[in-house]
């Protein structure tokens, strides 16, 4: 392998972990909070592309006006989601929540189905995007560059709200004693409903990144890349979020150099992903980061 | 106190005989495809059964019985093809030469399916038991999505995404029901013994259990071994009621809705499941008829492929959300509670008369 082709593999590597750090914000910010898996996550992204195709492609808004109005209604989803299946469990034994979390994936899996058709839908890309930058004999996609300064603005943008915002801070305490930030007159409900919006607005942002990058859009499309994100989360330390950006990175690379370096393993692709999360569930349960201080939201 | 333990005795075989005639009148009776429904239901209360054991008896979190299922699933269909329809499947890759000619009979490779499953069972549950919670729901996730996917890409074994065709179909109404049979008296058996005693204090208080001096990791892996070696059975009976097998089958969603079944039933109870898993079966068949049109006089509705689903899922959210305990709770039943129950039904009509 010429480093050329290392540089490519690495530069695809880094957008694919883009992708997933944009979900898997949205995990650890929801788990910090409310301590649940929301395994609908997934799917929020999934329907996020398909709100992204209808506006886009089908009503015909220009893309600039067409992604800011799926991110708005991305995030719309996730707080009814929230609403409607997880509010009335908050003091439901856990195992409640995340079965309503599963059971709240599997209905919008079915929904997405009778509504848009099992048959997948072709994405289209804005023409800029196809052009081909050469430095030397590195040859990158605009794609790619896009979608590594888009997934980097919005966790950056989202790292602002978190740690230099007045909301953020009181998410932040939220996390670490609900309870007692409770009693310091923060209004639980309103920062939950903001959780989710926020997460689920990163969701519609990397649905729209992966939608041009993979243009096919499908009802199961959100669970693989779903798990992926969540098992980044997992590997940068649950409810940590610099730890998910991290984590998500370090396993978007790691897919892509396992399958650059070892072609015969591609079949073997999402085992690697199963088997960080065994590994690091089972011998670092708290991640990359949570050893040090590392606040949780 | 020992009379009534008795008569409850002679009431549960008297019940078993009764069922029998019942399957025997049905054998005679019924068409392929009820008879089908039939042997569904039980295979499904075996499954059931399995993930009860971990998930609410002893309160252990577990997503990952696909895999379970998948092996006993694998195992039954290499061990029972013969030679020549082997080599029809694995037409891309030739089966490794262990398999290639082996062919055992059905009740050898069932028990072989349960043995397997049970390992596998053993090498996920010992190291997974660990940790607790959505933990262990992850981790068993993550541990039953590799073996389908190694499963997808092991060819000489699994045969990869083409599967495993031509199964006899050797699980009768007589093999499905005996073992749903066995496995309820059995599962029966383990929740009242010191065993599931044990199991439940695990699942009030882990910490509490182990201060009373109750082994956690034996107890724990040891419902989960038991748990595997069922769904290893009933995998192996899906084999054979399907004919054919692929590693998609068995992923998470097979899974889940095993779990389902449980749930409406009530976690934790035996007797919860040997309602619930008949009772998801036949709505899932019945709720069919919404993806055909239906003729309302003059108007016609047209069917939507799917609606059943979204139905089936939108009915499943409701029971989460507002139906917590599901059927029965944790209870289980027994002929004297029902004895009480009737009773207590006849005071109250006579107080009302």
């Amino acid at each position: 392998m010429t480093f050329a082709v290392f540089l490519q593999h690495l530069a695809n590597g880094i957008a694919l972990g883009g992708m997933y750090a944009l979900l898997a914000v949205g995990y650890n910010m929801v788990y910090g909070i409310l301590r649940l898996t929301n395994f609908a996550h997934g799917d929020v992204f999934m329907m996020s592309a398909y709100i992204a195709f209808y506006t886009w492609l089908v009503f015909g808004l220009p893309w600039y006006v067409a992604f800011p109005v799926t991110m708005v209604l991305g995030a719309l989803l996730g707080v009814i989601i929230e609403r409607a299946a997880y509010r009335p469990l908050r003091q439901a034994p856990r195992i409640s929540s995340m079965l309503a979390a599963i059971g709240v994936s599997f209905l919008l899996e079915n929904i997405a189905f009778v509504v848009f058709g099992g048959r997948p839908k072709a994405f289209q890309r804005p023409p800029f995007l196809d052009q081909v930058f050469s430095i030397g004999s590195v040859s990158v996609p605009a794609l790619t560059f896009v979608s590594i300064a888009a997934s980097v603005l919005f966790l950056l943008l989202m790292s602002y709200i978190i740690y230099r915002t007045k909301p953020g801070l009181a998410m932040r305490a939220l996390s670490m004693d609900s309870e007692t930030a409770r009693l310091m007159g923060i209004n639980i409900n309103t920062m939950i409903s903001l959780t989710f919006v926020l997460g689920s607005g990163l969701a519609a942002a990397g649905a729209i990144i992966w939608s041009l990058k993979y243009p096919q859009i499908l009802p199961l499309m959100g669970a693989l890349p779903g798990l992926k994100a969540f098992i980044g989360a997992v590997l940068g330390g649950i409810g940590s979020i610099p730890g998910a950006m991290l984590g998500a990175f370090l396993l978007g690379l790691g897919e892509i150099m396992l399958v650059a370096f070892l072609p015969t393993l591609t079949g073997y692709r999402d085992v690697f992903a199963f088997a960080i999360l065994i590994v690091v569930l089972l011998f670092k349960p708290r991640g990359l980061l949570q050893g040090k201080e590392v606040p949780k939201v | 106190m020992k009379i009534a333990a008795d008569r409850g005795k002679v009431l549960s075989l008297l019940g078993l005989v009764l069922f029998g005639l019942f399957l025997w009148w049905a054998t005679g009776h019924w068409d392929p495809f009820l008879l089908r429904m039939l042997r569904l239901c039980g295979i499904y209360i075996v499954l059931g059964l399995g993930v009860n054991v971990v998930n609410g008896l002893a309160g252990q979190f577990s997503l990952g019985h696909g895999g379970f299922m998948l092996v006993g699933a694998y195992t039954l269909a290499l061990l029972t093809l013969t030679p020549e329809k082997k080599e029809m499947c694995f037409y891309l890759v030739p089966c490794i030469a262990a398999l290639r000619t082996l062919t055992l009979p059905f009740v050898v490779a069932l028990v072989l399916a349960a043995i397997l499953a049970a390992v596998v069972g053993f090498l996920v549950g010992a190291p997974a038991l660990r940790v607790g919670g959505d933990y262990l729901a992850l981790l068993t996730l993550a541990f039953s999505e590799s073996i389908v996917v190694l499963a997808f890409n092991i060819m000489p074994i699994t045969n990869g995404a083409l599967g495993l065709k031509g199964i006899v179909d050797y699980a009768s109404v007589w093999w499905v029901w005996g073992l749903a049979i066995l496995a309820i008296f059995l599962t029966r058996s383990l929740a009242e013994s010191n065993y599931g005693r044990a199991l439940k204090a695990i699942r009030e208080d882990e910490i509490a259990a182990e201060a009373m001096g109750v082994n956690l990791f034996y107890h724990k892996t040891l419902a989960f071994v038991y748990g595997a070696a069922l769904c290893g059975i009933g995998g192996a009976l899906l084999a054979c009621i399907n004919s054919s097998i692929e590693p998609s089958m068995f992923g998470f969603y097979f899974t889940f809705q095993i779990l389902v079944m449980v749930i409406i039933g009530g976690l934790g109870s035996v007797t919860g499941t040997v309602i619930g898993a008949p009772l998801v079966t036949i709505m899932l068949e019945a709720l069919r008829f919404i993806d055909n049109p239906v003729q309302l006089g003059p108007i016609r509705i047209p069917g939507i492929i799917g609606m059943r689903m979204v139905l089936f899922s939108t009915l499943l959210l409701m029971a989460i959300l507002f139906f917590r305990e599901g059927l029965v709770g944790s209870r289980e039943f027994s002929w004297a509670g029902l004895a009480r129950a009737v009773a207590s039904l006849g005071r109250g009509k006579k107080q009302a008369g």
